[in-house]
């Protein structure tokens, strides 16, 4: 059951990746470069995903607990520090670098381009990277 | 290094834009647990705890299969155009998967569901990397390169 769900959550995330246009980097870095090749189609990507999401978690998290899993698992920290917004502006950095983010390269797998493979094995050497300097720095921590 | 034209898409990209919605709400549905590529490939390559890998993998499976069944069903592979040289794609992933780390996210866990639920941080974070990724961009397309 947590396997079949997983699979169709992500398969319905992976179509809306491709049908938005999320998924070709052309798109993506053009709509950055508003001051040349501009195309402003991810912005309703963005109010399509954000409006559904704001109406469905209202509905869903009235429910005592998810499916399969006992409680809902909800983010936690709450502080706007140094490693947020550091962290955020080196995303901002390589996703305007390469043109594509986490969510868009996984389903852009799909596509058989060398490109993405290439771009997702430097993604998940980053990963891990980062994963062991934060551990090493705290102590073991859990990612939200 | 300039850009080529894209095609403005408003109604597709409203509706991918609902089923990537319609994804997270899913997950949250059936898991209760927010929908963030970060997390879920770093859970993947680290496992946070015993058993924790398979969905994960099933759910990364399933985003591969996104546009095979785009494909299945209309006849066509999704774009997928790379503009840039391979050692932008080798640097940026690599700066990315570091930034997205510290960060606790990307355009999904922070820009759709953190955002969804009116988090402080995630709308901080979301500001931060639109702008970055419109900085780099604009200084790539138009300072170094145009």
């Amino acid at each position: 059951m947590r396997l079949l769900s997983a699979f169709i959550v992500g398969m319905v995330f992976g179509t809306g990746i491709a049908i938005s246009g999320m998924i070709n980097p052309a798109k993506v870095l053009n709509f950055f470069d508003i001051a040349g090749t501009w195309d402003p189609s991810l912005i309703f990507v963005m109010g399509g995903a954000l409006m559904t999401t704001f109406i469905g978690y209202r509905l869903v998290l009235r429910r005592d607990a998810p499916v399969i899993e006992e409680t809902f698992q909800l983010p936690l920290a709450r502080d706007i520090d140094a490693r947020l917004i550091g962290g955020s502006a080196v995303f901002g950095l390589g996703w305007g670098i390469a043109g594509f983010c986490p969510g868009a390269a996984v389903p852009a797998l799909g596509s058989g381009k060398w490109e993405v493979a290439l771009f997702v094995a430097a993604l998940l050497a980053g990963l891990w990277v980062a994963r062991a300097i934060r551990d090493r720095q705290t102590g073991k921590g859990a990612l939200a | 290094m300039t850009g080529f034209e894209t095609e403005f898409t408003p109604l597709q990209s409203l509706a991918g834009g609902v089923l990537i919605g319609l994804s997270a709400v899913l997950l949250m549905f059936f898991q209760g647990r927010v929908m963030g590529a970060t997390g879920i490939l770093s859970g993947l390559i680290a496992g946070t705890a015993p058993g924790d890998r398979g969905w994960r993998a099933a759910m990364v499976a399933g985003m591969i299969a996104g546009p095979l069944l785009v494909l299945t069903v209309s006849g066509q592979m999704p774009a997928v155009d790379v503009p840039v040289s391979w050692p932008m794609i080798l640097i940026g992933g690599f700066v990315v998967g570091i930034g997205v780390t510290f960060g606790s996210g990307c355009t999904s866990g922070h820009g759709v569901c953190g955002n969804a639920r009116l988090s402080p941080r995630s709308m901080v974070a979301t500001v931060t990397f639109m702008i970055a990724c419109g900085i780099t961009v604009y200084v790539i397309r138009h300072v170094l390169g145009g």
